[in-house]
């Protein structure tokens, strides 16, 4: 210890260190201390933990690569979802259900001239239209409608829950009534009653808008589930709220004055968010379930538009002819729900609070 | 404890009003009436139809006769068949009724069976394996599966025939019907026999030297029981509207094959009916597995 690093003592009884009693920590010391753990988040801690899950990772590639066709696809197959095939700008009435990856008598001439089909990799339908393209929508809308669907559920039950939790008492007593009136009704029931009366209903207000496109059906759909479906989530984000209103940081929050708003956008809403969340990821196959189960019903979407639904329903139609025309939607249907679910199971196994050590 | 019985079967009550209520006002929020077609019939002849179906009175009068027809079992009649709606619930009923209540009784046995061996063997291949199929059947629609099932096994392979008059084969439609619950059940009777299996009674009996079987039986399998109980009503649920797909699917002309073309040709009165037909019956469902649930978990307080 050199002589400059010796400080003299101001008073006798001062808490001044006395530097001289100290060692100077090793390379080694340094090194360990600095790297005893890697700074992280809550965030960080979950996404590693994610990933570190075979399911989970699995069902993220293949949603990955479901998403890259549905987007991709159309801008390079040459055929449109509702137009029937066209060989040299002319209607080709023989390419009626064509097996997979088989051409018509008259795109089989133009091939033989020398001329370059795209190959119909799923075929093509009834009416001359493109199997594949179409499966591709039908994914297209199936996802767009989980999507929305659980986009809508989640906004209007975390409002919903929000209020009546943070708020309780009077209030909390009468939204919590409707609710558990609402959550008592069988929704696919309601459903079906409310789409059957809003499909003429709407079929007049619609005329002429862009709307008219996805069709009533679509639209009554997303109305029944702004309807109905909420009041789980709002169930989900009211328990949240009141269990973390209790909290002390909380209360120090209200003792500084901060208004109910700050209160619950600040401090409850990112403390049960990732529960939101995973509840979110859950409904999105809840939602194409629904959908599929509507366009069975014959509630879908509207004709031509396809939905994955509608097109295995349609399959069902010369199933002992071509029965490829059910397995591939069908397939697709259950890749997306299982992606879906097993990403949602691993979120939860992830991110959720209570099942983290 | 009364007081819960009495409250859970208010709300059960004023459920089931809002349904019939919301399901008769949708269903006259529906433009035109039944009696306006293209070929418009004479207007004496018009207003004599109307009078003997109340038509001429203001909507809530018209509820008012419905409620009362109701309570009376009377549902009016199908618009398109002409025939008495309660007489055609009545007859289609009783197939839907075994269809679904054998497919609802297997998927209980079977999920449970299942659910609590995977979880005394757990992470074992058989454990493995149920887990495997059971993620996959929830994640295919019940008409997919339906389908699928009819294609293969009824119309390539013919182990099964076809629903007909004469032939009746209720195999598959219950295994199209029973699958995804009995997946569900078997999910939820692991998760909550592991959370069971984990507690201090448990090692207690083990370590009293109690049989395993006991155990399993006596302490663990009641135990876990209990969530399987709040099932009961989304089951009952999921079996009705699963029986809507599953007999369109496999032609049999049960009650919800009947809804089905009820919806396809908009047969409203024939919606009407049988929504709320369904509907009470969920709602029973739902009301009976929450008192049991109440009444066997020691851990619920009445409040």
């Amino acid at each position: 210890m050199n002589e400059n690093d010796r400080i003299p003592k101001k008073q006798l009884l001062s808490l001044q260190l006395d530097l001289s009693k100290f060692e100077p920590a090793s390379d080694e010391e340094k090194e360990q201390h600095v790297h005893m753990r890697e700074p992280s988040t809550f965030f960080r801690d979950g996404m590693k933990k994610l990933f570190r899950n075979p399911l989970a990772v699995g069902s993220i590639i293949v949603l990955a690569l479901m998403i890259i066709t549905i987007v991709f696809a159309p801008l390079i197959v040459p055929y449109s979802y509702e137009g029937m095939i066209e060989v040299d700008g002319v209607r080709d009435k023989s390419a009626k259900n064509l097996a997979p990856m088989t051409y018509s008598k008259r795109e089989q001439e133009a091939i033989d001239r020398g001329e370059k089909i795209f190959p119909h990799i799923f075929g093509t339908d009834a009416l001359c239209r493109d199997y594949f393209i179409r499966v591709v929508y039908g994914a297209r809308v199936s996802l767009a409608v989980g999507l929305f669907a659980s986009l809508i559920v989640l906004i209007i039950g975390l409002v919903y829950g929000s209020v009546s939790g943070y708020v309780g008492g009077r209030a909390d007593l009468v939204m919590m009534r409707i609710v558990d009136i609402i959550y008592s009704l069988p929704d696919l029931l309601m459903i079906i009653l409310l789409s059957v009366v809003l499909d003429p209903l709407l079929k007049s207000s619609i005329a002429n808008t862009s709307l008219e496109k996805i069709g009533t059906n679509m639209i009554s759909l997303f109305i029944v589930f702004g309807l109905l479906y909420w009041v789980g989530m709002a169930r989900l984000v009211r328990g949240q709220i009141l269990s973390i209103k209790k909290n002390e940081y909380v209360l120090a929050a209200r003792a500084l004055g901060a208004k109910g708003v700050r209160i619950v956008r600040k401090h409850v809403l990112p403390n049960c968010i990732s529960v939101i969340f995973i509840s979110t990821a859950l409904q999105i196959p809840a939602a194409i379930f629904t959908e599929s189960f509507l366009s069975f019903v014959g509630l879908g979407v509207q004709a031509p538009m396809p939905s994955l639904g509608s097109l295995a329903n349609a399959a069902r139609e010369g199933l002992q002819s071509y029965p490829y025309k059910l397995v591939y939607p069908a397939v697709a249907i259950c890749l997306i729900v299982l992606a879906f679910n097993l990403l949602g199971d691993g979120l939860r196994d992830a991110f959720d609070p209570k099942l983290r050590k | 404890m009364w007081k819960y019985i009495l409250k859970r079967f208010g709300l059960a009550i004023v459920t089931v009003f809002i349904i019939i209520t919301i399901t008769f006002f949708t269903m006259n929020a529906i433009p035109g009436g039944p009696f306006e077609k293209e070929k418009a019939p004479d207007p004496a002849v018009k207003a004599l139809l109307e009078a003997r179906f109340h038509l001429d009175k203001p909507v809530p009068v018209q509820f008012w006769y419905y409620l009362t027809d109701m309570f009376r079992g009377d549902f009016g009649i199908s618009l398109k068949t002409g025939r008495n709606i309660m007489q055609t619930i009545n007859e289609s009923f009783a197939i839907s009724a075994k269809l679904g209540g054998i497919a609802a009784l297997a998927a209980l046995a079977a999920g449970l069976v299942l659910g609590s061996i995977a979880a005394i063997m757990r992470n074992g291949v058989f454990d493995r394996v149920i887990i495997f199929f059971t993620t996959l059947f929830v994640s295919v629609p019940s008409f997919v599966l339906a389908t699928l099932l009819l294609l293969v096994f009824c119309l390539k392979l013919a182990w099964f025939p076809v629903w007909s008059a004469e032939s009746h084969s209720y195999f598959l439609p219950i295994l199209a019907l029973a699958l995804y619950p009995m997946s569900y059940i078997t999910r939820l009777t692991k998760s909550s026999m592991l959370d069971v299996l984990g507690q201090d009674y448990i090692r207690t009996a083990r370590s009293k030297g109690l049989a395993e079987t006991k155990v399993i039986f006596k302490h663990a399998l009641r135990n876990a029981l209990i969530p399987v109980i709040t099932y009961m009503g989304p089951l009952v649920a999921y079996i009705l509207t699963g029986s809507l797909v599953v007999e369109t699917v496999f032609t049999i002309g049960g009650l919800g094959s009947k809804f089905v073309t009820g919806i396809t040709n908009r047969d409203y009165p024939m919606v009407m009916a049988t929504t709320i037909f369904l509907s009470v019956l969920m709602v029973v469902a739902t009301l009976i597995s929450d008192l049991i649930y109440k009444l066997v978990d020691p851990k619920i307080s009445f409040d």
